[in-house]
């Protein structure tokens, strides 16, 4: 009977060839450095799991930030633990991400064919680095609200157009709720749209092109 | 050709891995859940007794407002909300407590000495002494609370309409 099922569904969606190409394709004999990908991968949908969570009680605006970070640590169930998740959660990713790219450094697999994987990969990192920083300011305490400061003030040291970045950052010349309401979004909906877009370049290209093999002494 | 009462290795790794992922799914499980329904878990009370203060503090046959703030606090929000009720005493042990809102469209009611009425501003209502519509617009006379002296302190039921 389940087996009926399952062919009736193979029939139809395909799934024995999307296993064959995925998790069946064939890999050179490599190490445990090739395993940091992964663990970036699963880290994101760490993240992404637990930001909704968090989402369900947290609330950017000045009025309510602080005071619902606060609820989310001290009053409601597991919330320490959901938010220490994302917090550690974003630095381990970053950390992960600059070792897997050590390793594509050290063994040349940026490469070619594998250019574009590389150029992908190179905007996962920034992209990474803008979800911290615009998550930095969303618990609206001080350390949040004087890191933007800072921030937000270091592209405004650029020549002619300086000023005018700070002011697109900000969402005015001062660091206001309008900042905080622009950061959330970003942080919840503009950058996530564009990791997962660029990630599902970066792994369709993994398994289209295949992963480079450890290089040997004559490469 | 196993004995048939060992437990075959592959039967034990799916015994081991059905085990260890019921607990892996629990972990992760009890506290998404928690998380999502701890809100639920909190329920407020909407009535309590508060003391009125020594029950000597009230003059006989003159109503007397007392006021006080109720603070609700739902998450990371407080909410305060400013209320008040008169004491009646008609003589040294009868007394009631009402409420001040009129009972037509919630204006807060004033206890006048002169025609000796509870009026409501907003529409010219005006309640006796016993809470009962002398005249305007009211459909009902003013809500009482139940109250209750203990130990000369004056006490009464509060619940939120």
């Amino acid at each position: 009977m389940a087996e009926k099922v399952t062919t009736w569904l193979d029939e139809r969606l395909g799934i024995t060839a999307i296993y064959n190409t995925v998790l069946d394709r064939k890999v050179p004999k490599v190490n445990w450095w090739y395993t940091l990908g992964s663990a970036t991968l699963f880290l994101f949908a760490l993240q992404v799991v637990t930001g909704m969570f968090l989402t369900v009680y947290y609330v950017p605006s000045p009025d309510h930030a602080y005071d619902s970070v606060q609820y989310i640590m001290n009053e409601v169930s597991f919330g320490w633990l959901i938010r220490g998740i994302h917090h550690w959660g974003a630095t381990l990713m970053v950390i992960f991400i600059f070792l897997h790219m050590l390793r594509t450094f050290y063994f040349a697999a940026y490469k070619y064919p594998r250019e574009i994987t590389w150029m992908t990969g190179v905007i996962l990192l920034l992209a990474t680095l803008g979800m911290g920083f615009t998550g930095y300011l969303l618990p609206w305490n001080q350390r949040a609200y004087w890191a933007t400061t800072v921030g937000t003030e270091i592209p405004g040291t650029a020549p002619f157009i300086g000023e005018f970045l700070t002011r697109v950052m900000r969402g005015g010349s001062e660091l206001s709720a309008v900042t905080l309401a622009r950061f959330f979004s970003v942080h919840i909906w503009f950058l996530p749209a564009i990791i997962i877009l660029l990630i599902s370049i970066h792994m369709y290209l993994v398994i289209r092109i295949g992963i480079s093999s450890v290089p040997k002494k004559d490469d | 050709m196993a004995e048939p009462n060992k437990l075959e290795r592959r039967d034990f790794v799916k015994v081991v891995t059905v085990v260890l992922g019921s607990i892996m799914g629990a972990v992760i499980a009890i506290p998404a859940i928690g998380y999502l329904l701890s809100p639920a878990a909190s329920v407020q009370k909407k009535e309590s007794w508060i003391s009125l203060g020594p029950l000597e503090n009230y003059p006989v046959m003159l109503p007397t407002l007392f006021t006080f703030v109720q603070t609700t606090i739902n998450g990371w929000e407080k909410t305060s909300n400013s209320y008040g009720v008169y004491v009646v005493r008609y003589d040294e042990s009868t007394q009631k407590v009402f409420s001040n809102k009129c009972t037509h469209l919630s204006c807060r009611v004033t206890w006048r000495e002169e025609p000796q009425d509870f009026h409501c501003p907003c529409h010219d209502g005006s309640f006796n002494i016993e809470g009962q519509v002398v005249s305007g617009p009211p459909p009902a006379p003013l809500v009482e609370y139940g109250n209750k002296v203990e130990e000369g302190i004056l006490y009464f039921y509060f619940s939120k309409g």
